[in-house]
């Protein structure tokens, strides 16, 4: 069917993305100054592991070749060793994605929790106290930085009043809702004036169209307006924003996990970049690059479930 | 006097839309009255901005969200205005419907057709899923959709302009209103679409036995579809009257300029836009008579006094401090 091609061409378009990935990623440990296989060990690697690893990279043959090497290694799981961890980088990966995965769906959940009702009441109280007291709110959130908010949260509810753990991660599920309801809470924070703004004036144009308007005349009761006429419509260009943003949520929970100590990709970033562990910063980036295409790829489905111009044309 | 009033279904009177902008009073309706019959239709012309759009939408309490609205509105007796968006829910697509001028955007672009003419049956009828489905079908096969049963799951953009409009036809219709407000509904669509629709309009109003206000640019529709006419210009009626008498014998200026914007070798439905000048600006208007600019036959009086809605004949009613002599042109 039309959705199905929709699909794979959406699919399609993904691939150019990770090429470009794939060369900034290459690029990097080649531009270092020196020889990329130092740069790729351990520091204590004896020259015959030095000599394993060119032969790996095949950094005795041209860039091209060297760069199709980087690609059939990578495309068959093996993106090398991490420095800092003495472990395969998909290994390493691997175990940390679930942790930043639950939290940064948990932040999404969290702040469309948040926003979205109060985004409503804002709209249809446009101007009014309400509204005004909803905006001073989220603009107070999104004009403080993201670690330092996390940090308040930190001291006073989990260190002084000891209502939440101050980091770690849980086993079961409902522990890790427990565990990570700060940090998630500290992201969603952000995410959630972004949300509430978007969401409040495509409330407010949409309430104003004539789409809505006839539906008025129609004589259809105020829950039935605003939950099919009025939502759905607003919905679109909050999903598109929200898609977009995972740029910024991702690099807010790089941030949040290194206050929270919670043991996931952002925190291992920041690890692998203070001890120059080359190839896990390199398996990082890409895990980053898939999962914001991911995301993309997602919202657009929402999007054209949401909106049959976009499935039907 | 008394018997017409009997007879009326919606009495409007003293209706005044005014909306607020950068502290300034706009006031897109200014004191307007007319009466409506049961089946009768009744035109409503007058230049882009006239308030044609702001009257209708008035009536049905859709205008208060952005302005105040002031007059009454009686409808069988009660006045809507003093009515709340709840209470007029058992009003609004039942007994009075209204289709919007523009077919493209008045549609939910993300439900299906179907949805959006059994939401109305839902609100109005005791009708079952099957039944209104089944209704549905009906109406839209009253509006001229072809294979109507095939396109109740397609979605606004998959039907063209004039089609939309069909749609919203048959939404308006479905709970079989006694009066029904049609914003322009031929406007956007091209010649011979725009017949076929006021030709449907008018015989599912004889056999429904339903009233219509047709808002028009267009003289041309107003001869051959009303029975009266009001003419509007910036916020107020100027002229009222049987068809026949206001287009044999315009008593305002401003009518007459229409009129004879509307050239006899060429057929009807050809917009008139001809009177020389532009409407004043709805926050500025003049002291005296707001036609006065671009009047022809102006005196001193004019600018100083506004000459109020007046009954000057048979049930001819004109603002114009000289009603008796400005059609002579035409009757001469
Ligand atoms: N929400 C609003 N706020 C302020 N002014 C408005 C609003 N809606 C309409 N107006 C103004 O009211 C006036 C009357 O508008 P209206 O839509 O009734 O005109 P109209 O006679 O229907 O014109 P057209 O033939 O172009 O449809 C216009 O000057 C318009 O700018
Ligand atoms: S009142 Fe005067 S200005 Fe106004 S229409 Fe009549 S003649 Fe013209
Ligand atoms: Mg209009």
């Amino acid at each position: 069917m039309s959705s199905l091609s929709y699909l794979v061409s959406r699919l399609m378009q993904i691939i150019p993305t990770f090429l470009l990935v794939m060369v900034v990623i290459f690029l990097l440990v080649r531009m270092l100054p020196g020889d990329p296989a130092i740069a790729m060990a351990d520091a204590k690697a004896t020259e015959a592991q030095l000599e394993l690893i060119r032969q790996k990279l095949g950094l005795n043959e041209p860039l091209v070749m060297q760069f199709l090497y980087f690609v059939k290694n990578t495309l068959s799981g093996d993106m090398g060793t991490s420095i800092l961890l003495k472990a395969p980088v998909l290994e390493v990966i691997a175990e940390r994605i679930p942790v930043t995965a639950f939290l940064t769906l948990y932040a999404v959940c969290l702040s469309i929790l948040i926003a979205g009702p109060l985004a409503f009441v804002a709209a249809l109280n446009k101007n009014g106290g309400l509204d005004i007291a909803i905006r001073t709110g989220f603009q107070i959130g999104l004009s403080t930085p993201v670690f330092y908010i996390g940090l308040l949260l930190l001291t006073f509810l989990a260190a002084s009043l000891g209502l939440f753990p101050v980091g770690g991660y849980g086993a079961t599920f409902l522990q890790r809702l427990h565990h990570l309801i700060l940090p998630a809470l500290t992201v969603a924070l952000y995410t959630s004036a972004i949300i509430m703004r978007n969401l409040r004036s495509a409330v407010i144009e949409v309430l104003d169209a004539d789409y809505v308007q006839f539906a008025r005349s129609k004589g259809l009761s105020r829950s039935v307006i605003l939950g099919r006429h009025v939502l759905r419509n607003a919905m679109i260009s909050t999903v598109t924003l929200l898609g977009l943003s995972i740029g910024a949520l991702m690099s807010g929970t790089l941030v949040t996990e290194t206050v929270f100590a919670v043991p996931g990709l952002g925190r291992l970033m920041l690890e692998a970049i203070f001890a120059r562990d080359y190839p896990l910063i390199q398996g990082l980036t890409l895990t980053f690059a898939v999962m914001v295409s991911l995301v993309f790829l997602f919202t657009d489905m929402v999007q054209a479930w949401l909106d049959p111009r976009l499935r039907l044309s | 006097m008394m018997t017409s009033q009997n007879k009326s279904l919606l009495q409007v009177r003293d209706l005044t839309t005014t909306f607020y902008r950068n502290g300034r009073a706009l006031r897109a309706v200014d004191g307007i009255s007319f009466d409506v019959h049961a089946g009768e239709v009744l035109g409503l012309v007058g230049e882009s901005g006239s308030g044609k759009s702001i009257s209708l939408r008035s009536i049905i309490g859709l205008a208060r969200d952005y302005g105040t609205v002031e007059g009454n509105v009686y409808w069988k007796g009660e006045d809507l205005l003093t009515r709340t968006d709840k209470q007029l829910q058992c009003v609004r697509g039942s007994q009075i419907s209204m289709i919007f001028q523009e077919p493209m955007t008045s549609l939910n672009p993300l439900l299906t057709v179907g949805l959006q003419i059994e939401e109305n049956l839902k609100a109005h009828t005791d009708l079952d899923r099957p039944a209104r489905k089944a209704r549905a079908i009906e109406l839209l096969d009253t509006v001229g959709i072809p294979g109507a049963s095939s396109r109740l799951r397609d979605f606004p953009h998959q039907f063209s302009g004039g089609m939309r409009q069909r749609v919203m036809i048959a939404i308006a219709l479905a709970s079989c209103p006694e009066l029904l407000l049609a914003d322009e509904p031929t406007t956007a669509l091209d010649v011979t679409i725009q017949d076929q629709i006021l030709q449907l309009l008018l015989s599912l109003a004889k056999n429904l036995n339903m009233a219509i206000v047709l808002v028009t640019h267009d003289l041309g529709v107003v001869a051959q579809t009303c029975d009266r006419v009001a003419v509007m210009y910036a916020g107020r009626l100027v002229e009222t009257g049987s068809v026949r008498d206001v287009l044999k014998r315009p008593r305002h200026p401003y009518t007459l300029g229409l009129l004879k914007s509307v050239p006899e070798s060429v057929p009807p439905r050809t917009p008139l836009y001809s009177v020389p000048g532009t409407p004043p600006a709805l926050d500025a208007l003049p002291k005296g008579c707001a036609f006065a600019p671009r009047c022809h036959m102006v005196e001193d009086i004019c600018l100083g006094n506004r000459p109020p809605l007046s009954e000057i004949g048979e049930q001819i009613s004109s603002a114009c401090h000289f009603p008796e002599v400005a059609g002579e042109e035409v009757s001469a």
